[in-house]
């Protein structure tokens, strides 16, 4: 594939719980690696617009573990887990969500150079269940809020999927 | 779990309904024809269609395993929204991660410059 992919392309695998998402962007693999290792370029653009950032604890070394607050309206969302693996082309690393502290995702992420300046991310979350990877598919995730929530909602009160579903 | 959209994705959490909902984007089928490929009951496919039935994926005209069974396709559509809203939701982060990115470009360049030139 030589196109490059100006906006995010996404993928929900329909026979295992993963998510894929992969992303072309003007940087190096290095530049791109930093922005994700460094806990300070981090939480300037990890969570939603509107949501400050706090990274509690950052040791983006294999073996190594994270936590980071968001804190959007006053409310706070905390997520961590630990690098299994990080290496200038891949990071490995767990993802729980600690309003749901069972839930845990495996995410593999590559850093795929394309040459002239420009980085294919590949992102892949493998979560627990199908229950697991919809639920967050739906939900919210970092916040719970966003414009598309309440479009769909509409949706859904218009009676679009209700006929079967509410009798 | 009471609402429409968390029935469908409860609905869809089974592999053996996954399943049956991807042998129906084919066409509709009757419950015999469905249950055919399974080590199981027709009853037991009977059970997994009425879950998929009350999540208002799929819909018969009548009772029996005769009467043919049908997906309802704008159910899909929704899910299809789902995804394309945690799609925009990505998006919107790897657009700040742009900024961030841009920011490094601009630092390293200014790093190359002669000593002394100050940056803003």
């Amino acid at each position: 594939m030589t196109d490059t992919m100006a906006t995010a392309t996404i993928e929900a695998d329909p026979t295992l719980p993963i998510i894929r998402i992969s992303r072309d962007f003007a940087a190096t693999p290095a530049q791109l690696f930093r922005a994700h290792t460094d806990p300070e370029l981090f939480a300037r653009w990890v969570g939603p617009d509107a949501t400050t950032t706090t990274v509690d604890r950052w040791d983006a070394s294999t073996g190594g573990s994270w936590r980071f607050v968001g804190t959007h309206d006053g409310m706070e969302f905390g997520f961590h887990g630990c690098f299994h693996e990080v290496r200038p082309d891949r990071i490995v690393q767990t993802f729980t969500w600690e309003g749901d502290p069972d839930g845990v995702a495996l995410e593999t992420l590559t850093f795929e150079d394309l040459g002239g300046g420009r980085t294919r991310l590949h992102v892949q979350s493998l979560c627990d269940s199908f229950e697991g990877r919809d639920a967050w598919l739906r939900s919210g995730m970092e916040t719970g809020v966003d414009q598309g929530y309440a479009k769909l909602d509409a949706l859904l009160a218009a009676g679009q999927i209700a006929e079967g579903a509410r009798a | 779990m009471g609402d429409p959209l968390s029935q469908v994705f409860a609905a869809l959490a089974d592999p053996t309904r996954r399943d049956l909902v991807a042998r129906l984007t084919d066409g509709d089928a009757t419950v015999g024809q469905l249950a055919a490929p399974y080590q199981v009951s027709v009853q037991a496919i009977s059970k997994h269609l009425k879950v998929l039935e009350q999540a208002g994926l799929v819909s018969r005209r009548a009772e029996g395993h005769r009467s043919p069974v049908h997906l309802e396709a704008e159910v899909f559509d929704l899910m299809t929204k789902w995804i394309e809203r945690y799609r925009q939701r990505a998006e919107a982060r790897y657009r700040r991660l742009d900024a961030v990115l841009a920011e490094l470009n601009n630092d390293e360049e200014a790093g190359r410059r002669p000593a002394g030139e100050e940056t803003a």
